[in-house]
């Protein structure tokens, strides 16, 4: 095993699972037979405010904290959280974005407004980029709630953890009556490149 | 092996101890402490208390009583135990007491970022600080035996970082040679009238030299020797990102930094050319250092406001080197984003009574939860915020000052049993006029939903007495006495009016359950009618979540985030908003 750790930044609004994805990204990694630390901002979340999960991991991961600029992937269930946090990415790093659009309290408040031309944001800001409709993908995998697993069988193409890491993790971490539906989501995520 | 927060951490180390009394009060990032910690509430009897201060002094009454105990609390939380924690130290401990503290430096839920370091030196007792999960356990383990073996409290320091951050840990057993518990009678010990006090003083300086020889010889603190060009020292999660950027440099972290190992630091002084301290938030490392005629920097590279992190450090390391350099950025094409900044839940009871003072020209002293949201537009009814309790009693002072204005004053019910009684005490024995609204959601709701004296229920998950916040008010003298359903816009403005009006204090109670907490809606769903909407712009003044506003367009409610509160019903003049029926609008 080399000395280089691993980042990966998730983002999203408080309420699309975020957190499980992280929980399950972590699980891939330790299952995988790395060291890994994890942060994972709390409570405001819940209150409809931004959502970061942070994942590292190596032979010996040091800081739970991502440089900017040093991670591997960037994952985000929000269109703009993505553009927020773009800084996080490795210059020959990937973001992988689902096309959902949360309005804050803020545009619905009057005070701001929503862009209207995010793809073409993404598009100049990530030098490698996954833009795909996860909430769609997660319907077909059979529940509205995993989109954050389809999410994470993007992500895992530009992730060196093994395929049955990221199946024993995901097992791991759902519900087994849900077990069968988030492996269809990973795997639709995986062909949606 | 597990995948922990530092806060699970830290309630298994606990656990592994033998600790059988843990007590707090909520407060981010040390919460989940005690929820993790009650899990065995087989072997450990945990609480809530109503403050930090009443949780220190239960702490500390059963490491009296000969039981290892432990109290947890936010860095401001200490500012409240500040009263017990300066004479315990004179007193000292029978059975083991940690005080976990955690520090939250760049405030990312805090009205502050001090350093706790410096209450371990101000009352003159050991600090720990773990740098990851696997540290905060054993730590608190090594802090229990420090503790007992000396007789003094000692405090366990954590941050934000170290807490909310997860890493893997070995899990062990819980230790099964613990002390008897039984008070042993010993006054000239246990109470410090001034004969017996100054005796305690003196002994208090002769364990410090004590405790000072063991930090310089205790595995908490260690060298790790690599290039002697630069040597760094360091404490905390700063320690993680001194490795992650200065992988060449010789270390010495200290876990254990108070009282100072003196012979350890010059040890490694010594050892390298140059030295430098990476520290967050205080200078304490740094100008003990100079005080030892120990060369070193440390503030001239490293920044002590707000938290450090691989980046931040990265930069005082070009800074060093004569480089100019800048961390990332976010691209400009995120400058023009939409804020998304926390907000009152949709259907939260506390957007009524804030809208209903909108109605009003008031002062608003605010207090601390998640009501501190109704300062943000568009309903900014919170003008000030201090510390938990200070919206009863600056209401009190302003207008004994003399305001123009009516001052009103607004807590929760938690921060009401925490510190707004003794306020309310005052408002009355010092006859005051103030009208105080507490906004009773039955919850300790920002922190995530913890019980709290008004709930009925404990930690550990027994029913109890629902200590009533009206029959409070009553007792504390306080005449007019009224409660309000914040859901009626009407009455609970009609209510503020009268009370305002008033020439006596008021204490009006608003009665309602967190909706987050309750996870059902208030009511049906309300949809807005197109037709009949003239874009008046009133539904939107609540700034709810739920309704969404457009230029040119009627707003729009979001089906999926609509609590069916009916607030933005009853605020419309045109009935184009109403209850979505089963067959739908």
């Amino acid at each position: 095993m080399t000395d280089k750790v691993t980042s990966v930044v998730l983002v999203g609004v408080g309420g699309q699972g975020i957190l499980l994805a992280s929980e399950i990204v972590a699980c891939a990694a330790m299952k995988a037979g790395f060291d890994v630390k994890t942060n994972e901002v709390h409570g405001m979340a819940q209150r409809g405010g931004s959502v970061v999960a942070q994942i590292r991991y190596g032979r010996s991961v040091n800081s739970p904290l991502v440089p900017e600029g040093t991670a591997a992937v960037l994952g985000a269930l929000e269109q703009i959280e993505a553009i927020r946090f773009a800084h996080y990415v490795s210059p020959d790093g990937a973001a992988v974005v689902s096309s959902q659009a949360i309005v804050p309290v803020t545009v619905s408040s009057g005070q701001a407004t929503y862009p209207q031309d995010v793809k073409q944001r993404l598009t100049s800001v990530f030098k490698r980029l996954v833009y795909l409709d996860a909430d769609k993908l997660a319907a077909e995998a059979g529940s509205n709630r995993a989109a954050n697993v389809v999410l994470l069988g993007a992500m895992s193409l530009t992730l060196n953890l093994p395929a049955e890491a990221w199946h024993e993790a995901i097992k791991a971490s759902v519900p087994s009556k849900h077990f069968e539906t988030n492996m269809r989501a990973f795997e639709l995520g995986k062909k949606a490149l | 092996m597990q995948l922990l927060s530092g806060n699970a951490a830290i309630a298994r180390g606990a656990y592994e101890a033998g600790v059988r009394v843990a007590t707090g009060y909520p407060g981010t990032p040390s919460t989940e402490i005690l929820e993790n910690l009650v899990a065995y509430k087989d072997s450990v009897y945990c609480e809530w208390a109503p403050n930090e201060k009443v949780a220190f002094e239960v702490a500390a009454g059963a490491a009296l009583a000969g039981a290892r105990s432990i109290v947890t609390m936010k860095h401001v939380g200490l500012n409240v135990a500040a009263d017990p924690l300066m004479t315990l130290a004179y007193l000292g401990t029978v059975g083991g007491m940690v005080i976990v503290v955690a520090d939250d430096p760049g405030m990312h839920s805090s009205q502050n970022e001090q350093d706790t370091r410096q209450f371990a030196r101000f009352a003159k007792i050991p600090v720990f600080e773990p740098s990851d999960s696997q540290e905060a356990k054993d730590l608190m383990r090594v802090a229990l035996e420090v503790s007992e073996r000396y007789c003094t409290p000692v405090i366990l320091r954590t941050t934000t970082r170290v807490s909310h951050s997860r890493s893997l840990v070995k899990m062990g057993e819980r230790v099964t040679d613990l002390k008897p518990v039984k008070f042993e009678k010993d006054p000239p010990r246990f109470v410090p009238i001034p004969v017996w006090g100054r005796v305690m003083r003196v002994k208090l300086e002769e364990r410090l030299g004590k405790l000072q020889e063991a930090a310089s010889k205790s595995p908490a603190n260690r060298i790790e020797w690599h290039d002697r060009n630069l040597g760094i020292v360091t404490s905390s999660i700063a320690y993680q990102y001194v490795r992650e950027v200065f992988p060449e440099a010789s270390v010495l972290k200290l876990g254990w930094a108070y009282p100072f190992p003196d012979a350890l630091i010059r040890e490694f002084a010594k050892g390298v050319q140059r030295v430098l301290v990476v520290e967050e938030l205080e200078s304490i490392l740094e100008e003990h250092l100079l005080a030892m005629g120990i060369a070193c920097e440390g503030r001239k590279f490293v920044p002590g406001i707000g938290e450090l992190s691989p980046m931040r450090l990265a930069e005082a390391k070009a800074k060093m080197e004569g480089r100019s350099w800048q961390p990332p950025t976010p691209p400009p094409q995120a400058a023009d984003l939409p804020g998304r900044p926390p907000v009152l839940c949709p259907g939260c009871p506390h957007r009524g009574v804030f809208y209903a003072l909108t109605k009003f020209d008031v002062v608003v002293t605010g207090d601390i939860g998640c009501y501190s949201l109704g300062v943000f537009k568009p309903l900014s009814r919170i003008d000030t915020t201090l510390c938990m309790g200070a919206g009863v009693s600056m209401a009190h002072g302003m207008d004994k000052a003399g305001e123009g204005r009516k001052v009103v004053g607004v807590v929760g019910d938690s921060t009401f049993f925490h510190s707004g009684i003794t306020g309310l005490l005052d408002i009355v024995f010092n006859r005051g006029k103030s009208t105080i609204i507490v906004l009773d959601n039955r919850t300790t709701a920002m922190t995530g939903h913890q019980d709290n004296p008004g709930t009925g229920r404990t930690l550990m998950g027994e029913a109890t007495t629902a200590v009533s916040i009206e029959a409070l008010g009553r007792a504390c003298g306080i005449k007019r006495v009224r409660t309000v359903n914040p859901y009626d816009l009407v009455q609970t403005a009609k209510a503020i009016k009268e009370e305002l009006e008033a020439d006596e204090p008021s204490l009006i109670i608003s009665v309602a359950p967190c909706i987050l907490k309750e996870k059902k809606p208030v009511g049906p769903k309300r949809r807005v009618n197109t037709d009949a909407c003239r874009e008046c712009g009133m539904c939107l003044r609540l700034g709810c979540p739920a309704v969404e506003g457009t230029k040119g367009a009627p707003p729009k409610i979001q089906e999926m985030l609509c609590a069916g509160c009916g607030m933005c019903e009853q605020n419309c003049k045109f009935k184009a908003i109403s209850p979505v029926t089963e067959k739908g609008l």
